[in-house]
């Protein structure tokens, strides 16, 4: 307990939190975020979107169910610190394989505890997201001070090429009735297991394949990832999936993957106050007038288009066909002239409700309809 | 889906008196649902029998019945009212049970009522164990395997398949009631049997024992587009054969991963659309195999819940407001969140702090009664506690429920507590099982060994263990310093807790003046259903130890109000009653009101209350750190900060602290705590009768037996004894001779000069005569006088008593009015004051004036149509009487003394909760009335005569009232000239009479026949309590003797009517009174009347004078 050494927290405008080493003893630096899902952690910390981030949790209890090898939603731990207030002693899971602590330990993952996390949201909610130091070696706050405002900004970082995979590699459904390219730009592993469980097997690319890599297996459709970073650098995945909608390839992206099709329909993106990161966000489906809760982790947006629900593309008309129920940002696109959709959220959820589930089905649908109309031309 | 145009007027059914699994939760929702509906613009009906509900208060509905929620009259009700539909899911199992009612009475198709919220298939589908089943294995869910059963044989057939343990449950109860644990063949006969008896379709449902799972709570809501969020999550400390309200419970779940979680969370959402709950809210509830992680569906509650009121306060989300809004049409997205304003309700609550629960029992009142915690629900209150972290909340939540122990290590261990006998006592779950499993690891048992005893998870374990660790720190720590202290505060611990483990620092005071000295405050964060993602517009508040304080400026002057902490018998929903009110009448003259509360079942406790609610333990630490921090801030703004400190209206609670406030420097508005002392000390309050003129039964106080004996000679047996500053009667007795005087002395052993007991004479054959009025200093306004049915010597919250008084002349009255007056005065009352007085041989006796807010207030205030709480707190803040008269708050001329003939008789009836218990051996408990207060909640009947008056309020109670059949009658040597002319009108009714041989006798020889039945005690094989059992008798009549206790006839006989539910006067009073119940409901004369109504003829008539 009093064991721990003492930790503080700089953010870049000088506001100071002070808490106790937890995890890694070291210092880290990122852009500071909350995430207000009171269960997930293991799946926060391992979502490859949170790359470059330094987390802090809003539930106040994080470790209670420890870690296990089921879980993890990609090969490791993406998050470049994290800030919980009070962290588990034991682990208490039937499921668990050891403590949270332990797994951020030797993953060299550098954390604060004790910290007061809802001062630090309402903070960060006022005065937006910001670059954050942590450090549990050395408690000099001007020190701390002086090294958050010398790293880089995260509005216009690219991180898609430190989380991707380095060669394509594929997860195969048990009875496969299509098959889908999935660009990764960070994905997680839900994903294609989301789609394995509809009959669907999922090649993954890494995020610079080329189109011709991407549909060299002849893929029923493709599929962009989510991902960490500034989507207004991703010009390489915005002009593939241009070439993807000329080509009338059936597109679904999610996150990262729907600024991208934003873009690549003429859509800006832009960088949120603090961004929607949570597992309580309800959205509103245009198609079905109904709400789903789901899981968000976005720090940007697509900026909406002036002519409303409905505008016009190099690739026809596109319906802003989701939106956010509690600041009305755009929570998904559907094409209706050329076979692509994306939603801003997380329908694999992990962790979070699995109200979007549908849209998965969607892409069957999409593929089903896309079966005798000319594609890959 | 915007609002239905169609339903113009709703008709919403309430819970009734309070009892055991159904308390004041309920008042909470009916009034969130009643305050939304006529926002709306809807005309609303409201049919409940408690009057001591703020959902009764007339301005409420636009029509108010306090009469009994029975099919009958609710058909009366819908034939006179003509609502479009009725709103039965926020009522508790009672409304539910009455929507069943009519269904079934064929009313709702006869008048045209459409059900809202949940239709009569759904009911059935979520109620209805067998159906339950089929739908969620339909939607891939488990269950425990099991066999719905409607006999004894088939129990024991289905029992030989499953295997023991067996967890039985009978259909259709309430609170989990007649549902038990059967470990042996003999558990099985007694449970089953009465099970199947409780149920009202004779079943019970015999399941594959889940006793020790863990065990969690989904409350959800639904709209009408098919929409679902889930509000809450609950996780129960205590394991899987806990009833819920029995358990610890902590919000949200702590020992779940995403992944089970939100399996937990498509299984309910599956439930609830295969229910088909339209639109509203629900319950289900889980159990989990810590093993394997099985998950099994329990149960499901088609309606909102005692789980629902506690979530909606953990959350800040309003479940019952919310619910009323989507029965009428509306869908969640068009819902605004009133705590975010810009949100809609459309979303799932998130919560950056830990909510804990802890149940508060009161075993100490049925002596004999099983304290073992089972599948049946026997607590009767709660207190919640929100905190930063578990530990917080936990240690906040064990000291708000103003038990012994406030919080772990306030009391010593109990006398030769060793580890094996602490783990064996772990074995079975009690009343304090959390401070149990500290003490087995302080003793140094591991977290696994307590977990193998007691099923509590480890998780909940370390985190008592990490207590146990800061608790070694602070003992051993060369000096306590600010970082240690700031762990222990942060850790939830109180000052007296410290102080406890370092003796040096001077106790609780010492503590806390070397905190402050240290600059440790706490800070005050906000629940704002969003974990701070958006700003929140409502200031309801908890606190904590951190860095921040969210507490907003405010220059207006502020009051605060004390509220009465967790319900127990004694003081219970009445309270909070007057409080409510004072905030209403505060609020409303331009005060910026401030509620103190610890109670989530409570109205006071919803954020919509009062201007700023503050969820903290009634105690002296956090009540003087919320004024502190109000006070400091209201300065800062440039205004006056607190000016009024309100402690009289919550019961004993806020008033056993109100000299120690006072003494901090809190302005302690209305009777000073000075005033409310002499009141309470014997010697002072005796002089002060002496100096006024007033007789009180001659009387002592003794600090020890001897004193005590000498006193009870002087004044000769019988003499009534108790402790002082006691409510609810809290150890009172009858004592008729020396030997028993010595016996209480050595139980109650308690008696020190700090704490003197008091003995008085007691007064037999008295009427006793209850007072509520209000003093301003200036001018004096009686409210009410209640005549009680029962004689001296029942506790005053126990008898039934009625208003005006039925029996008491002119002179009589105005010698009331007169000592009442002179008694305010001389104390220096400045608001309420309820006096009680025994009429015995034309004197009038004081027994006991107490400057406080009384159970009787809701009561007076709608038998009289004047709101005395509300007169009360504005007097507190500087009113007066004549103010008060002009602006039409109290009557304009007269006051309660002078009801006319013309003024309806208003009866307040109680609720008794034998029912609920047993003994070790599964026998009934004595449902004798005594000094010590038992009942759990009243309900009040209302009507042009006394008979049909008592008649509701029996309805009421008992739903049912026998106007034929057999009675058995069994009385007392002094009762026996006053039992016959009762009987005698049974007899003229119909009814045939049984009776003992010696009441028999007594009764022959007036002429009425009667068939002997043997006493219990003579090994007849047929004897009284062979024939109740039986259910061959339709009311007991039976008076006790003076040797009363376990085992005599007497005792058998009231336990057997408690067990075979038959209705059982116990009083020769009440006998008479049941007899005129009986005469008017037989003629058939029941008719309803709504509040307004009667509140439009009794001020009409009054202002028209």
């Amino acid at each position: 307990m009093s064991s721990r050494a003492p930790a503080i927290l700089v953010l870049e405008d000088g506001r100071v939190f002070r808490g106790e080493a937890y995890g890694s003893v070291g210092e880290t630096f990122g852009e500071a975020v909350f995430n207000t899902g009171m269960t997930g952690y293991q799946e926060t910390l391992t979502d490859p979107s949170y790359y470059g981030q330094v987390v802090a949790q809003t539930a106040p209890q994080i470790g209670n169910t420890g870690w296990n090898d089921e879980d993890d939603e990609s090969r490791r731990i993406w998050v470049a610190g994290y800030v919980v207030r009070d962290a588990s002693r034991i682990a208490s899971n039937w499921r668990a394989e050891r403590g949270l602590e332990d797994e951020l330990a030797s993953q060299g993952v550098v954390g604060i505890c004790g910290v007061d996390t809802r001062a630090l949201t309402r903070h960060l909610r006022e005065a937006g997201a910001m670059r954050v130091g942590i450090s549990s070696r050395d408690t000099d706050v001007a020190a701390l001070l002086q090294k958050v405002r010398a790293t880089p900004h995260m509005a216009g970082a690219n991180h898609v090429g430190a989380v991707t995979a380095s060669e394509p590699y594929t997860y195969q459904a048990k009875e496969p009735r299509y098959t889908v390219a999935a660009l990764d730009l960070g994905i997680k592993r839900n994903t294609p297991r989301r789609l394995a469980e509809r009959g669907i097997t999922t090649t993954v690319y890494p995020a610079y394949a080329e189109v011709d890599q991407l549909l060299s297996g002849r893929p029923d459709a493709v599929f962009l990832s989510n991902g960490p970073g500034d989507p207004a650098t991703a010009d390489h995945q915005v002009a593939l999936t241009r070439e993807l909608l000329r080509r009338k390839v059936p597109v679904f992206g999610i996150c990262f993957g729907n600024q991208i099709l934003g873009r690549a329909l003429g859509l800006e993106t832009y960088k949120l106050k603090f961004g929607h990161r949570g597992i309580n966000q309800p959205v509103l489906d245009r198609h079905t007038h109904k709400i789903e809760i789901t899981a968000h982790n976005h720090g940007f947006a697509l900026r909406a288009p002036e002519s409303g629900e409905f505008f016009e593309t190099d690739f026809g008309r596109v319906q802003v066909s989701h939106i956010c129920l509690n600041d009305d940002v755009v929570e998904g696109l559907t094409c209706l002239d050329v076979p692509a959709y994306s939603v801003q959220y997380h329908p694999e959820a992990a962790g979070g409700p699995h109200d979007a589930d549908y849209l998965f089905d969607r892409l069957i649908e999409l593929i089903q309809q896309q079966e005798g109309a000319p594609t890959h031309a | 889906m915007p609002k239905r145009e169609d339903l113009k007027h709703i008709l919403v059914i309430g819970s009734g008196p309070i009892q055991i699994g159904q308390a004041c939760e309920f008042d909470y929702s009916g009034t969130q649902a009643c305050r939304v509906l006529r926002e709306e613009g809807l005309r609303v009906t409201l049919v409940n029998s408690n009057p001591a509900t703020i959902m009764t208060d007339p301005e409420f509905a636009d029509a108010t019945y306090v009469e009994p929620i029975t099919t009958e009259v609710i058909e009366q009700i819908i034939a006179k009212e003509k609502p479009d539909a009725i709103l039965a899911t926020l009522g508790g199992q009672t409304a539910l049970n009455a929507a069943v009612g009519l269904h079934e009475a064929g009313i709702l198709t006869k008048y045209g009522v459409e059900l809202i919220g949940a239709d009569m298939d759904a009911i059935q589908r979520g109620e209805d164990r067998q159906q339950f089943k089929e739908v969620v294995l339909k939607v891939g869910g488990e269950v425990p395997r099991s066999a719905v059963c409607h006999s004894m044989d088939e129990v024991r057939s289905t029992v030989k398949d499953l295997g023991l343990p067996v967890v039985i449950r009978p259909s259709f109860t309430m609170g989990g009631l007649g549902s038990g644990m059967a470990h042996t063949w003999e558990d099985v006969d007694r449970i089953a049997g009465n099970g199947l008896a409780e149920s009202p379709t004779t079943e019970v449902l015999i399941e594959e024992s889940v006793l020790g799972w863990k065990e969690y709570e989904l409350e959800l809501m639904r709209d009408h587009n098919d929409n679902v969020v889930v509000v809450c999550s609950i996780e129960n400390v205590d394991p899987m054969g806990v009833h819920t309200g029995d358990s610890v419970t902590v919000a949200p779940s702590m020992t779940l991963t995403d992944r089970e979680y939100q399996h937990m969370r498509d299984v309910g959402i599956a439930i609830l659309r295969e229910v088909g709950v339209d639109t509203g809210g629900c319950n289900i509830q889980f159990a989990i195999d810590p093993a394997t992680g099985r998950m099994i569906v329990i149960e499901m509650n088609p309606r909102v819940s005692r789980s629902s009121a506690l979530a909606s306060k953990a959350t800040g989300f309003p479940i019952a407001k919310i619910a009323a809004k989507l029965a009428i049409g509306y869908t969640l997205d068009e819902i605004p969140n009133d705590i975010t304003k810009a949100t809609p309700a459309a979303f799932e609550p998130t919560l950056d702090y830990v909510v804990v629960k802890v149940p508060r029992f009161t075993f100490e009142k049925f002596p004999g009664a099983d304290p073992t915690l089972t599948t049946t629900m026997k607590s009767v209150g709660e207190a919640m506690s929100l905190g930063r972290t578990f530990q917080q909340a936990l240690q906040k939540a064990l000291r708000s429920t103003e038990t012994k122990q406030a919080g772990f290590w306030t009391r010593p261990d109990p006398e030769g507590a060793t580890l094996e006998n602490t783990m064996e006592a772990l074995k079975t779950a009690h009343d304090g099982t959390l401070y149990t499993a500290e003490r087995a690891l302080r003793l140094g048992a591991t977290i696994a060994e307590v977990h193998e005893a007691c099923k509590i998870d480890p998780w909940f374990l370390d985190q008592v263990a990490q207590l146990i660790d800061l608790r070694g720190e602070i003992e051993n720590a060369a000096v306590v310093d600010e970082a240690l202290l700031r762990r222990a505060k942060r850790a939830g611990c109180s000052d007296a807790q410290v102080a406890a483990l370092r003796p040096e620092l001077a106790g609780e005071a010492g503590v806390r003046r070397l905190r402050h000295r240290l600059g440790l405050r706490p800070v005050y964060k906000t629940v704002d259903t969003c974990a701070a993602e958006f700003e929140a517009h409502t200031p309801y508040h908890y606190s904590t130890y951190e860095d921040e304080t969210e507490v907003a400026p405010s220059n207006r002057p502020k009051v605060m109000i004390l509220g009465s902490g967790p319900n127990r018998i004694g003081q219970g929903i009445e309270f909070d009653y007057s409080c409510v009110h004072a905030v209403q009448a505060l609020r409303e003259v331009g005060y910026e009101t401030i509620m103190v509360n610890c109670n989530p079942e409570t109205v006071s406790t919803d954020y919509d209350t009062a201007d700023r609610l503050y969820f903290e333990p009634l105690t002296f630490e956090d009540v003087t750190e919320v004024y502190q921090a109000e006070n400091e801030s209201g300065r800062a703004a440039g205004g006056p900060g607190v000016v009024g400190v309100v402690v009289q209206l919550g019961g004993q609670t806020p008033l056993g602290l109100a000299e120690r406030l006072q003494d901090a420097g809190l302005p302690i508005v209305g009777t000073s705590p000075k005033a409310i002392h002499s009141a309470e000390d014997r010697g002072v309050f005796g002089r002060l009768l002496d100096e006024l003129g007033l007789v009180a039964p001659a009387g002592g106080t003794a600090t020890s037996y001897e004193e005590a004996r000498e006193v009870a000679a002087q004044i000769g047996y019988p003499v009534l004894v108790r402790p002082s500053y006691v409510l609810g009667g809290r150890g009172m007795e009858i004592v008729y001779d020396e030997d028993t005087l010595a016996g209480y002395i050595s139980r109650a052993t308690e008696a020190s000069p700090e704490h003197p007991i008091l003995i008085d004479r007691f007064l037999d054959d008295a009427i006793e005569i209850d007072v509520d009025c209000l003093c301003d200093g200036t001018d004096f306004y009686l409210g009410g006088i209640m005549e009680h049915i029962e004689e001296a010597g029942v506790h005053s919250g126990d008898s039934s008593c009625a208003l005006p008084p039925i029996t008491l002349g002119a002179t009589v009255i105005e010698q009331i009015r007169d000592y009442t007056a002179k008694l305010a005065f001389g104390i220096g009352v400045r608001g309420l004051m309820n006096v009680q007085y025994a009429l015995k041989d034309e004197q009038l006796y004081v027994l006991e004036a107490n400057p406080r807010a009384s159970r009787t207030v809701p009561f007076v205030s709608k038998a009289t149509a004047v709101p005395l709480a509300k007169a009360a707190a504005r007097i507190a803040l500087g009113a007066q009487i004549a103010e008060l008269r002009g602006e039409g708050l109290l009557l304009p001329e007269g006051d309660g003394s002078d009801a006319g003939p013309e003024v309806p008789i208003s009866v307040k009836e109680v609720l008794l909760p034998f029912k609920r218990f047993r003994t070790v051996e599964g026998a009934g408990l004595d449902a004798v009335l005594g000094p010590e207060m038992k009942s759990t909640g009243e309900v009040m009947g209302i009507d042009s005569s006394f008979g049909l008056a008592f008649a509701k309020a029996t309805l009421a109670v008992y739903g049912k009232l026998p106007t034929s059949g057999n009675v058995f009658v069994s009385v007392a040597d002094r009762d026996k000239r006053a039992i016959v002319f009762p009987v005698r009108r049974l007899v003229d009714l119909g009814f045939t009479v049984y009776a003992t041989e010696g009441t028999g006798l007594v009764l022959k020889r007036h002429g009425i026949d009667f068939t002997p039945v043997a006493r219990h005690s003579s090994g007849e094989a047929v004897d009284a309590v062979s024939l109740i059992a039986s259910g061959e008798i339709d009311l007991v009549i039976t008076t006790p003797s003076a040797s009363s206790g376990p085992r005599t006839d007497g005792w058998e006989i009231r336990s057997a009517a408690v067990v075979a539910d038959v209705s059982c006067v116990t009083t020769i009073q009440g006998a008479a009174a049941a007899t005129q119940a009986i005469e008017s409901a037989s003629r058939g004369e029941i008719r309803v009347a709504s509040l307004q109504e009667l509140h439009q003829r009794l001020r009409g008539s009054e202002t028209a004078v």
